[in-house]
């Protein structure tokens, strides 16, 4: 089965026990986990999607807050890998259900899930879970705070369409502030080396930017030229409600991305979308559907990351350094 | 007749500027003397050697709980709490349930306190009805009870409303009471977690900005100034709010203001665990902040140390960071973790210290007879302090009946040894005597 394995040589990434946020990572544990993803990728293109690497391995998904598209994408990488897969949701959070975080953590602890996907409203609740459990945690977002998966399969994304990372131009659009993506992204492309501009209203700015080694820039058309990746955030539009910006029309102006923005692009540059988009606020129709987009490639793409991930953290417990054998 | 002799004691008492070995003689209750060498006679010697003696401390913001939270804390166990932290007198916030904000309650607080007998409670009423921010609460009728309500506060809840906060500075002044309003501006911190900087904006969690307290310090300035009335703010936590209260003092605005051991000390980069136990309102700071706030404290500015004892039942705190209430445990750690962090660094003799845990408060409200310092014929309330006594902070070892300590794990320095309220000792040997 050497197409199940991950890149044959071993490497000298430190292993991973947990993934929750990816400034845990270093370059070389970024690395290991693209390689992966790109020699499990091909298992999606065989008529039997299904390989024996985590049978008998339980994985908990435990979605606190609602997702769909987050859930499924672990879903089915954790079935293609043969791992059994429960699924633990609850509508807010534990307090709902009366029952404390700490007793939700100790059930599945009681239950011996064999690795942990929790996506929760809360920032911090995967780092709270990985304190009463010694399983793997894979944080599938948290709050505002994290969505390292989703910056995994960008950066394996970008990594496929431009041939590195290194040294790459990347914007990144819209609602930081809000945005458990922007703060992953721009960790995940630090690390690798690649160079960030952050654009956005002031009102949509982390507070203390400058303490996040990017640049900013006001609006996209200051950048729109002069970048490889044009990365635009979902903008919720609640948020005008709250002053954060005045009109979802005014939006589009000033930080959306348009076919004559399209035009201005560098070449080879593509767009990217975490979605859900909406299409006539962060993005207009024409730019979804253009050949710069690689949209469905980004989620096409987070089946083959999610599986590296799970493969990483559940294969091989023990073995503290050959991580490829 | 009883009596007691403090001997050799290292005995400091802000009120004569007194910072010298001597002897407290005790007797029914009261202290008769305090002096060098006074003979022991029948006296019941009490051997003070390398301890420091000091009038017992008053915690200006407590948070008992009882009536309506007893799972996190009651009357008994936050008076052990107040006795094995050297306080004789404490003042409970009115965010109870049933709020505060009528003498029934307030007496109800105090005959309850009375019967633990630890430490003399002086209720804070609330300012509004239901701490709704809406209608005053009877003022009159709380400071008339035999509980003598002269402080006002919607702790927890800001009074958001100026014409409301207005009038509450004209009707106290009646009474000759202080109103002291939570100061955060509910529309800027809708939503908030922890202060907002650069740790938020990394661990993603909203900001609560210094803003939202310093605008509602800087109108209620502006609203006491006018009216002339009596203004104290609660729990000060940013710098600009120093100097907003350092301003209003120069120019005569009749502001007192307090600050927490833990704004004292802790900062918001510790946050990054997640651990709810460091969820508190206001939020703690940054450096900057804390190195203003011990400043003020030092110089004047900040008139008292207050605790803000907030206690949580643990499966409150068990939750994730977001669904966590708000509070920390305080009244067993406050004097040393001062002593630990601000006098044994310099920044604070003992002597303004220990001022800022009695004479402060005292100038604050009116708390009876404490806070008046070691005079003959006054009642004894006394605290006896070890400088040398080196400590980890174990929250199963608290009196509290809550855990939420953010200095759990921390080593501090001194501990009160014995705490006396009028003369009898409610913490004798480092044991609470109920």
């Amino acid at each position: 089965m050497t197409s199940t394995a991950p890149p044959a040589e071993t490497t000298t990434a430190a292993r991973m026990k947990h993934l929750i946020a990816i400034g845990d990572l270093d370059a070389a544990q970024i690395e290991l986990i693209l390689d992966t993803a790109e020699s499990l990728r091909e298992i999606a293109t065989r008529p039997i999607k299904k390989v024996p690497t985590l049978r008998g391995r339980t994985v908990c998904n435990l979605f606190l807050e609602d997702s769909t598209r987050t859930r499924i994408s672990f879903d089915i990488a954790a079935k293609r890998l043969s791992a059994d897969v429960i699924n633990f949701s609850a509508k807010g959070s534990s307090v709902s259900k009366g029952e404390s975080f700490k007793d939700t953590a100790l059930t599945l602890r009681a239950m011996g899930v064999d690795a942990v996907v929790v996506r929760s409203h809360s920032a911090g609740a995967p780092l709270q879970l990985a304190h009463y459990l010694d399983v793997p945690i894979l944080n599938a977002g948290d709050g505002w705070h994290q969505h390292p998966t989703q910056a995994l399969l960008d950066l394996f994304t970008m990594r496929d369409h431009l041939g590195r990372l290194d040294g790459i131009d990347v914007a990144i659009v819209g609602d930081i502030l809000h945005s458990r993506v922007a703060r992953s992204e721009v960790q995940g492309l630090n690390t690798m080396g690649a160079n960030v501009t952050l654009v956005a209203p002031p009102t949509l700015l982390p507070p203390e930017v400058d303490t996040w080694e990017v640049s900013v820039a006001r609006t996209i058309d200051e950048v729109v030229a002069e970048v490889d990746v044009v990365y635009l955030l979902r903008v919720q539009r609640e948020r005008m409600n709250r002053a954060f910006f005045p009109s979802t029309r005014e939006y589009a102006r000033f930080w959306g991305m348009d076919s004559e923005r399209l035009e201005r692009l560098r070449e080879g540059a593509i767009v990217m979308h975490p979605g859900p988009m909406n299409r006539g606020v962060e993005i207009t129709a024409d730019v979804a559907d253009s050949d710069r987009q690689v949209i469905t490639d980004q989620v096409t793409n987070g089946i083959a990351v999610r599986m590296a991930c799970l493969y990483l953290l559940l294969s091989g417990r023990g073995d503290e350094v050959e991580v490829g054998a | 007749m009883s009596e007691l002799l403090f001997k050799n004691g290292r005995v400091v008492d802000p009120t004569s500027d007194h910072d010298a070995t001597a002897d407290v003689r005790v007797v029914d209750g009261d202290v008769a003397e305090v002096g060098p060498d006074l003979g022991a006679g029948t006296a019941e010697i009490v051997d003070c050697s390398g301890l420091i003696v000091t009038p017992g401390f008053v915690d200006l913001h407590t948070h008992l709980r009882e009536p309506g939270f007893e799972d996190a804390e009651d009357i008994a166990t936050g008076s052990a709490a107040a006795a094995a932290g050297g306080f004789t007198a404490v003042c409970p916030m009115a965010n109870t349930e049933p709020v505060c904000d009528s003498a029934a309650v307030a007496e109800m607080v105090w005959r309850r306190s009375v019967e633990v007998g630890l430490v003399d409670v002086f209720p804070v009423g609330a300012i509004t009805k239901g701490l709704k921010g809406e209608e005053l609460a009877e003022f009159g009728e709380l400071h008339s009870s035999v509980t003598r309500v002269d402080m006002f506060s919607d702790d927890g809840m800001p009074v958001a409303d100026p014409l409301i906060m207005r009038r509450a500075l004209q009707y106290a002044s009646t009474f000759d009471a202080v109103v002291c309003n939570h100061s955060e501006d509910p529309s800027l911190t809708e939503g908030a977690e922890m202060n907002e900087g650069a740790v938020s904006s990394v661990l993603g969690l909203p900001g609560w900005p210094r803003e939202a307290e310093e605008v509602m310090v800087a109108r209620d300035l502006i609203l006491a100034a006018g009216v002339g009335a009596r203004l104290h703010v609660p729990h000060v936590s940013t710098a600009g709010t120093v100097e907003l209260i350092r301003a209003a003092k120069q120019r005569g605005i009749p502001v007192t203001a307090e600050v927490t051991p833990h704004h004292l000390v802790l900062t918001d980069d510790l946050i990054e665990t997640y651990d709810a136990n460091l969820k508190v309102n206001p939020p703690l700071r940054t450096e900057r902040d804390v190195t203003a706030l011990r400043e003020a404290l030092a110089d004047g500015t900040i008139d008292a140390v207050a605790t803000d004892h907030a206690p949580h039942a643990p499966e409150h705190k068990d939750q994730e960071w977001e669904h966590a209430p708000c509070g920390m445990l305080g009244l067993e750690t406050a004097f040393a973790v001062v002593y630990t962090e601000l006098v044994e660094s310099g920044v604070l003799d003992l002597l303004t210290a220990v001022a800022r845990f009695t004479t402060g408060p005292s100038s604050v409200r009116d708390v009876g007879e404490h806070g008046r310092g070691l005079r003959a014929g006054e009642p004894a309330h006394l605290t006896v302090i070890d400088p040398e006594a080196i400590w980890t902070v174990t929250p199963s070892d608290l009196q509290s009946k809550s855990r939420n300590t953010p200095f759990a794990g921390r080593k501090l320095t001194t501990r009160p040894v014995h705490t006396l309220l009028r003369g009898r000792f409610t913490l004798r040997d480092g044991q609470v005597r109920v």
